[in-house]
């Protein structure tokens, strides 16, 4: 068989069905394991020096993922959804995604670096003027995830609002949840429409400099945005250049339909959290759903969809799974996540991503269990896998994030139209 | 080596973001959105061993004769992501950035501030400025809300909040202990605090940063703006920068920290200047002329005087007297901007005043008025005065706006620099890491221990 250099992606493959498979790695603290903190090769002594951090995303660039995803929140990490805690056997802590996003960005030159942001207690404006100036200092590398704010004690952060306080009850069923945080949903959806707009309030050339009239800008070419919702109105336009991608990458992570209408409505980009192949065609089935529903269409506005897995990665077999057993008992409890937890070879992650990915997937953000021992289980274990089954990308092709993905770069929707 | 008994001058560069200062029109001059114009200036500026690299923010862009403004560079970065991405390629530069005490909350610009430390190894400061104007306010969820009184209890209260925030983390709470099962100390991030415009708690999500607190730097200039810079801030900005009203500024402001029981050395006053540096003293006059006339189109004079006159006065020639119709005080031609806010009637009577006894014309009495360069002549000439400015207290230093971005600190950092090291008035090394390391300020100590909070209160 002959290699498709050309593309540096493999088209017919003995596995795959054709389209290329994305990659993202999402990055969080020690790793996505609470112990992760105490296993071997950890550096927890590191996790609020930038060096860290540039070492992880130098390593996901090595392997060519497409971007990483820097976790965020407004308060401490505790181990229930719904609460804080007083534990002080786990990593509790953190740094501004965003902030973080931007002081990596020179570090690296193809990686997409996505940040979560807060969008329950922040202010619109200034979410999208420092999103769009991630993709101005990156060159066009940018994406953001708006979370909203499930824990009432967020809210005393800020003191000028409560949201829902969830029970026990409400947290063992997702649609439970999201219904309690349904008019959250519905906030965050106009802050992303906010965002969008301001993105789009400066067209590509509204910047003229033109000598003989005095003008540096052409007030034709600025648009305020006029932007009035029940929680917030926004008048615009942006202080902040259009980006470079037009508009950054949305990203949303999502378990039940209130979230799945959001990535409808507001995401380029969808995570969900499937448990086997047949669950991945239902989840995805919901979500093709809430689109249809929200009168999208995607031919013009595609939406990525990528299955989230958590993931430890050992080359000899058994290696993982014991590994994630003494992280257990660290814990002293088994590991709960939302998204499926992987123990295996890269062998065995490569065969069951190419498994789920004939469900309907575009790609994967594997959530390594460790840092930085399954993410250089990830680059240097699995996309080799993943090369020899000619299945992932051997370069970068493409300068941004928007065209890692394979997406267009959106026009000002306040430029006129030309014919 | 430092000259003894000679003060120790602190600089500091900024590049404008929304201004009339840059001259956008010359060949030499390329984005001022772009990452390569902020790295270039700042790498520049760290070359110069400068104290810290400054943004400013604004929230709206202007508005004149209710239309987007359109004669001066617009658009720019946020700038704490800006100097977030600046701390990967400088070292010892420190990044500072205004953020609005107005349209923000203090847990969020504590936080974003504490992470900028540690993500600079100590190098953040924070301008904090305050508006009471509806205008930007349109932008935000609250809206305009302030009165003019109230922006700065709100400003001292957001300040006092983001240190209780900055002091709920001890310095080795952040334990790390794998063996032990410890990652951090029981209580660590509590806070609580209880006053007339904010009542937060909870735990704060950001370890105490590399400096403690952030450096605080304030700018404004009414009593109230001195009174809490005195009271609160490491570093005051002006507009001063003749040595007359510049010396008075100081005596004034020093003055006050006393109250505070604070020592004159714990608030260094920093004017902003600017500076035509040229092989002689002609040529560098001949210069600032032209940068001068460049940033006062025939288009820009008649928006100035517009924005005094409060009305239309685009049919008047730029070239010609001023207008003999009176202005409309109550009329509020440009907006979003901080000049002209106040006291247009008189301002509007000396300016005709100046323009009559001296026959200048609109432009050459807007030129005039504006100050045109601070510093001009060869690099010597530069040199002694910006040195005699300081020795004679009419400031510590100077935040520098080059009229040319990206590579309009070049001649000040490459011929006038040097010149001042060899006064023995500046580094030729930075003597520590952080920001303030540079700027001679002690590292704050914990004003509370984090054990269990109690309830801060702000009268
Ligand atoms: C050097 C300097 C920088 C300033 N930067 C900003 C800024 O970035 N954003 C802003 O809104 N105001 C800025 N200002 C304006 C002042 O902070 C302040 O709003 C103005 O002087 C009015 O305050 P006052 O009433 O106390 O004089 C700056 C002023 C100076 C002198």
């Amino acid at each position: 068989m002959t290699r498709d250099t050309g593309t540096g992606i493999g088209t017919d493959t003995d596995t795959g069905t054709g389209s290329p498979l994305h990659l993202a790695v999402a990055l969080d603290g020690a790793g996505w394991h609470p112990a992760a903190w105490r296993a071997a090769g950890a550096r927890p002594g590191d996790l609020f020096t930038p060096g860290y951090w540039a070492d992880l995303v130098a390593e996901a660039e090595r392997g060519l993922v497409d971007f990483v995803t820097l976790e965020d929140a407004l308060g401490l990490q505790s181990a229930a959804f719904h609460r804080t805690d007083d534990r002080t056997d786990q990593v509790r802590g953190g740094l501004d995604a965003v902030l973080l996003a931007a002081r990596i960005a020179p570090l690296t030159t193809r990686i997409g670096l996505v940040p979560t942001t807060n969008v329950t207690h922040t202010e619109p404006f200034h979410l999208a003027i420092g999103i769009a100036t991630l993709d101005h200092a990156s060159r066009g590398r940018a994406g953001w995830r708006p979370q909203i704010s499930a824990r009432a004690a967020d809210a005393t952060h800020f003191g000028r609002r409560t949201t829902p306080r969830l029970t026990d009850d409400d947290v063992r069923d997702p649609e439970l949840i999201a219904a309690r945080l349904r008019p959250l949903f519905a906030e965050a959806a106009d802050v992303v429409e906010v965002a969008r707009r301001l993105w789009d309030s400066w067209q590509d050339d509204a910047e003229i400099r033109d000598a003989a009239t005095g003008r540096f800008i052409d007030r034709d070419k600025l648009h305020p945005i006029h932007f009035e919702g029940p929680h917030f109105s926004v008048r615009g336009p942006s202080i902040t250049p259009r980006p470079p991608q037009g508009q950054p990458l949305v990203a949303s992570l999502a378990h039940a339909s209130v979230p799945y209408e959001f990535a409808a409505r507001a995401s380029d980009v969808v995570f969900v959290t499937p448990h086997d192949r047949a669950g991945t065609r239902a989840v995805l089935a919901q979500v093709d759903e809430a689109v249809a529903r929200s009168g999208r269409d995607v031919r013009a506005r595609p939406l990525k969809r990528f299955g989230d897995l958590l993931v430890f990665l050992d080359a000899e077999p058994g290696s993982a799974a014991r590994r994630k057993a003494r992280l257990d008992a660290l814990a002293g409890a088994e590991l709960a996540s939302d998204a499926e937890v992987f123990t295996g070879t890269p062998g065995d992650l490569a065969d069951l991503l190419l498994d789920w990915r004939s469900a309907g997937l575009d790609g994967f953000r594997l959530r390594p269990g460790t840092l930085p021992h399954d993410l250089v289980a990830i680059t240097r274990g699995l996309v080799p896998e993943l090369h020899r089954r000619r299945a992932f990308r051997t370069a970068y092709e493409a300068m941004t994030l928007r065209g890692h993905l394979g997406l267009p770069r959106p026009g000002s929707r306040y430029a006129p139209v030309r014919s | 080596m430092p000259a003894v008994g000679k003060k120790q001058l602190h600089l500091a560069a900024q590049l404008p973001g929304i201004h009339n200062v840059t001259v956008w029109s010359d060949p030499r001059s390329e984005s001022q959105i772009a990452i390569d114009s902020f790295v270039r200036l700042a790498q520049t500026a760290e070359r110069g061993r400068f104290d810290f690299f400054f943004l400013a923010e604004g929230l709206r862009l202007r508005e004149h004769k209710g239309r987007i403004y359109e004669l001066d560079v617009a658009g720019r970065p946020e700038n704490l992501t800006v100097l977030s991405a600046l701390a990967a390629v400088t070292t010892h530069l420190g990044l500072a950035a205004t953020v609005n005490a107005t349209f923000n909350e203090p847990y969020e610009v504590a936080r974003r501030l504490a992470t900028l430390d540690h993500l600079s190894g100590g190098r953040a400061a924070w301008n904090v400025v305050t508006s009471f104007d509806a205008f930007t306010g349109e932008n935000f969820r609250r809206g305009g809300f302030l009165t003019e009184a109230d922006r700065y209890t709100r400003a001292a209260e957001f300040l006092a909040t983001a240190r209780a925030l900055w002091d709920s983390w001890a310095d080795d709470d952040v334990r790390a202990d794998a063996r032990a099962g410890e990652f951090l100390r029981p209580g660590a991030g509590e806070f609580a605090h209880r006053g007339r415009h904010f009542d937060v708690s909870g735990r704060f999500a950001t370890p105490r940063g590399p400096q403690g607190h952030p450096v605080v730097i304030q700018a404004g200039e009414s009593d109230a703006g001195r009174e809490f810079a005195a009271s609160d801030a490491d570093v005051i900005f002006s507009k001063y920068n003749r040595l007359g009203e510049a010396r008075a500024f100081y005596r004034d402001v020093k003055g006050r920290l006393a109250r505070y029981g604070r020592a004159p050395d714990e608030l260094r006053i920093i004017p902003t200047a600017t500076a035509v540096v040229a092989d002689t003293d002609e040529e560098a006059a001949a210069y600032a002329d032209e940068i001068t006339r460049a940033q006062v189109s025939p288009q820009t004079a008649i928006a100035h005087l517009e924005a005094v006159w409060g009305r239309d006065l685009s049919a008047y020639d730029p070239d010609g007297p001023l207008p003999d119709v009176d202005p409309e005080p109550d009329a509020q031609v440009l907006k979003g901007h901080s000049v002209f806010r106040k006291g247009r009637e008189e301002t509007a009577r000396r300016w005709r005043g100046l323009a009559e006894e001296r026959g200048l014309t609109i432009r050459e009495l807007v030129i005039e008025v504006g100050g045109g360069q601070t510093f001009v002549g060869s690099p010597r000439t530069v040199a002694d005065a910006i040195d005699r400015f300081v020795q004679t207290d009419g400031a510590d230093g100077f935040v520098f706006v080059p009229h040319l971005t990206p590579g309009g600190l070049d001649d000040l950092v490459d011929r006038v620099v040097p010149l001042l090291q060899e006064k023995g008035v500046f580094r030729e090394e930075y003597a520590g890491t952080t920001l303030r390391d540079h700027l001679g300020l002690r590292r704050p100590d914990l004003t509370r221990r984090h054990s269990r909070p109690s309830t801060t209160e702000a009268s």
